[in-house]
């Protein structure tokens, strides 16, 4: 290490004010940054300061995402090898999967990095750490066959338009990652959605070559139930892709068709566990969610016409991006209530919404983005309510003015 | 029996370095500097010149809108420089001490026999109403204003702070002479706060005062905290902040009848071989109980006051106005840690649980261990910042200076000091105290 940092102070003075690649100062220093603390030390107000920064923040949520991203990445070679009929070792479905999900991590991260090391030159800033989570986050979104180019472009419009224009990571309305989903659902959307997107079929780099089975269908489990004609829950067996019919532990697990982060409800709450211990997501926004959610179901089961309609709280909760969506997107802080009682009211909300479009728009079998996409516009409404409280009592307080 | 209050929020910042309650000795200074920086809010106008002879309790200045509130000088001797900034700006005034302390005949005879006004004008003439400070704007107190209510802290909380009832032995008399006078200042109540460990009798069975207990952690001894607590300040109204240290300074004039402005102040931090107290005037130069009592070979930091509101002084520092604790902790400036951010090092402390909780004092140094952010993480401040107020919400309006919001979110009843704990812990390594000094400042210039 110490001849690492030699060489970097060796290099320093090129990226300086008058170097010759001072255009790349942001990219010198988040390099550097990131293999050593840096040692500036405090100028005005408090001479200590904690040990917690953005970096590690972050660092605590992709680690949070990991079991999520594994499990999603052994699930794609899973439903592969499935779906070809083929039967294969654990390690094979995983490397197939991982191969096959890689690429998109990649351009993800090239695309969004991109943007920001430029942005944070111009702006003459440090390069924030935000999209180091968006970067994982955006391919554990989108299906797996989504095309590269098109991972790209979504990326590239919700850095640029959801984030930078606003003024980069911290001031953002609305979640980035969710935004380049809703980017390609709504431009693409033979691509995001219907029962061809959520397996993929063909090879990886020459991986798993094949052709599917006979009555191969790759329809999510909740797309399944959003267009089926049984006219109550009980009448209706939610079937993996070669027709066997699904178990709740396999809906738990994972091994479901789905995108890579959402399928495994198991990983997620591993991953819900290290956030909230940590204390980086909020337990309340998470709690609400899924608090909303159940009061949305209880209700909408009460008056139930079909299937969908009756399906029982636990699947809901264990199908789709329901348990993702409260655990990753809704807890994101820059883009959530920042009140604690406002961050009740927001989860409930999210948890609300999202179940009542799962069950009445059949035509969006995945509710939770628009729900938490929507609750991003509202976030800073309820927020204005419950400071306003504060304010109220404020001036009740004060004697009338002399 | 005193009223208590329990405070939730709060950090109690695990730092080694503790003073070890032995007075060591008493410092004495050739040279005393006075910063009249330290006294915020005021324009000094000089009273001497190099050469002129003072005596302990002379005023060295005054301040430009009212006259009558002097400065005094804490040691009689020569006044030797007066050092100069820009736009002329007095940085500090430099006297020689005598070897035999001469002090100004001051005139003032017992408090229970003065009015009001009497005693105002024994204060400000003894050169030591900078010690009485006013909500709102965190400033000296202007003694035109009549304060609605006086609040005293009768102990402090912050990270190695010296204990207010060791800095106060032996003089409990001066104490209660200083609550008197104070109680004769105003209309309204003089609130004491007293600590759940406050044992000192002459604060926890303290005459002609209210007196709050307070339980809990950092800021608890904040006497914003116990003002928000007790009776919060409302637009239009005006209190007055002193500690109990201070109250006491107060009092001995009333007792003794001169300007003694001696402190017992606590050397503390973790690179004092010795800590302990020392008895010392304001200004003194405290190099000779740096010496040879520093760890050697790496970067320090000197601090007058605690690590978390005090002032950077160099190693030939002076002890500022206010202070009452002395720190010295590593600069780190030559610290190169390597991929700090997936660190599990024992010698990291965060108040959060990013890291793995530890159960033991820290060494920490000043550095800000990550590079300024946008505020991201919410809910981070609220955790220490046991006030009815927003303070994430009242930050991004000083920052915005919106002036109507900063009134409704209640910029009146903080200081720069409340906000120390929000600035230890933010993430995003913003400067949340000289943002609210300065909107505290400009808000000043507004509304006056």
């Amino acid at each position: 290490m110490k001849a690492l940092r030699k060489y970097l102070d060796k290099i320093r003075p090129n990226f300086e004010d008058g170097g010759k690649l001072h255009w790349l100062h942001s990219t010198y220093d988040a390099f550097e940054t990131f293999l050593f603390v840096p040692n500036s030390t405090s100028r005005s107000g408090v001479h200590i300061h904690d040990a917690r920064d953005s970096k590690r923040t972050m660092t605590i949520v992709i680690v949070a995402l990991i079991p999520a991203l594994l499990m999603g990445m052994y699930n794609v070679g899973l439903q592969h090898y499935m779906a070809l009929g083929l039967e294969t070792s654990l390690l094979t479905k995983f490397i197939y999967g991982f191969l096959a999900v890689l690429p998109q991590i990649v351009v993800s991260y090239v695309v969004g990095l991109g943007i920001e090391f430029i942005v944070a030159q111009i702006r003459k800033e440090e390069v924030a750490e935000g999209f180091l989570v968006t970067g994982i986050l955006i391919p554990m979104i989108v299906p797996v066959d989504t095309p590269l180019w098109m991972i790209a472009v979504a990326t590239a419009f919700a850095v640029i338009f959801a984030k930078e224009v606003f003024g980069g990571t911290g001031y953002n309305i609305f979640n980035v990652a969710l935004i380049t989903r809703a980017f390609l659902f709504f431009s693409y959307p033979s691509k995001m959605s219907g029962d061809q997107v959520w397996v993929r079929t063909a090879d990886t780099f020459g991986m798993g070559k094949g052709s599917v089975v006979d009555g191969f269908s790759g329809a999510t489990p909740l797309g399944q139930i959003a267009v089926s004609d049984a006219g109550s829950f009980g009448e209706f067996t939610f079937q993996g892709i070669t027709g066997q019919p699904l178990s709740i532990s396999d809906m738990f697990f994972g091994f479901i068709p789905g995108s890579i982060g959402e399928v495994s409800t198991f990983a997620i709450l591993l991953g819900a566990i290290l956030l909230i211990s940590t204390g980086v997501g909020s337990w309340k926004t998470i709690l609400s969610v899924f608090l909303g959610g159940a009061v949305a179901v209880v209700l909408v089961n009460l008056f139930a016409q079909n299937a969908i309609m009756e399906m029982p709280v636990q699947y809901h909760f264990l199908l789709g991006g329901f348990a993702f969506g409260a655990v990753f997107m809704a807890t994101d802080p820059v883009t959530s209530a920042r009140t604690e009682k406002g961050k009740w009211i927001y989860g409930f909300l999210i948890g609300l919404l999202a179940i009542t479009i799962r069950v009445f728009n059949p035509g969006y079998p995945e509710g939770m983005m628009l729900a938490i996409l929507f609750m991003n516009a509202f976030a800073p409404l309820i927020d204005f309510y419950v400071i306003d409280g504060n304010i109220k009592r404020r001036l009740k307080r004060a004697t009338p003015a002399k | 029996m005193a009223n208590r209050i329990n405070i939730k929020k709060g950090l109690q910042i695990p730092l080694l370095g503790t003073a070890e309650e032995v007075i060591r000795g008493t410092v004495k200074s050739e040279f005393v500097h006075i910063c009249p920086e330290d006294f915020h809010g005021i324009t000094p106008k000089l009273a001497v010149r190099v050469n002129d002879v003072v005596k302990a309790g002379t005023a060295l200045f005054y301040e430009k809108n009212h006259p009558d509130m002097l400065f005094a000088s804490p040691v009689s001797g020569v006044v030797t420089a007066i050092e100069r900034g820009e736009k002329r700006r007095i940085l500090r005034i430099v006297i020689k001490a005598d070897s035999n302390m001469q002090y100004e005949e001051q005139h003032v005879k017992n408090v229970a026999a003065l009015s009001g006004e009497e005693v105002k004008k024994s204060i400000l003439d003894a050169g030591i109403w900078f010690l009485i400070k006013q909500r709102p704007y965190d400033v000296v107190a202007l003694p035109d204003k009549q304060p609605r209510d006086i609040f005293v802290t009768g102990f402090d909380t912050a990270p190695l702070a010296p204990s207010t009832d060791f800095l106060l032995q032996d003089k409990e008399a001066d104490l209660q002479a200083g609550l008197d006078a104070l109680a004769k200042l105003t209309t309204g109540k003089v609130y004491l706060s007293i600590g759940s460990t406050t044992r000192l009798k002459g604060l926890r069975e303290a005459k002609n005062v209210v007196i709050t207990e307070f339980n809990g952690p950092h800021p608890a001894g904040n006497v914003g905290v116990q003002i928000n607590h007790i009776k919060p300040v409302n637009r239009g109204e005006v209190v007055w902040t002193l500690n109990a240290p201070d109250v006491a300074i107060i009092g001995r004039l009333f007792n003794k009848g001169i300007t003694d402005l001696t402190r017992t102040v606590a050397l503390t931090g973790s690179e004092v071989k010795q800590t302990g107290y020392y008895h010392m005037a304001i200004g003194s130069e405290l190099k000779s109980i740096f010496a040879q009592n520093v760890t050697e070979g790496i970067s320090l930091r000197y601090i007058s006051g605690n690590p978390l509101t005090g002032r950077k002084i160099e190693a030939d520092g002076v002890l500022r106005a206010y202070d009452k604790q002395v720190t010295v902790i590593p600069e780190g400036d030559d610290i190169h840690e390597a991929f700090g951010w997936a660190s599990l090092s024992p010698k990291r402390y965060s108040a959060g649980g990013t890291y793995l909780p530890f159960k033991k004092k820290f060494r920490l140094d000043a550095r800000l261990m990550g590079g300024p952010r946008a505020i991201i993480v919410s809910n981070e401040y609220d955790k220490v910042f046991p006030m009815d107020i927003f303070p994430e919400q009242l930050i991004k309006s000083i920052i915005a200076f919106n002036i109507d919001k900063m009134e409704q979110l209640g910029i009146y009843e903080v200081a720069p000091e409340d906000f120390a704990l929000c600035e230890f812990v933010d993430t995003s390594k913003l400067e949340l105290q000289r943002i609210v000094r300065k909107g505290l400042d400009l808000l000043r210039k507004e509304m006056e």
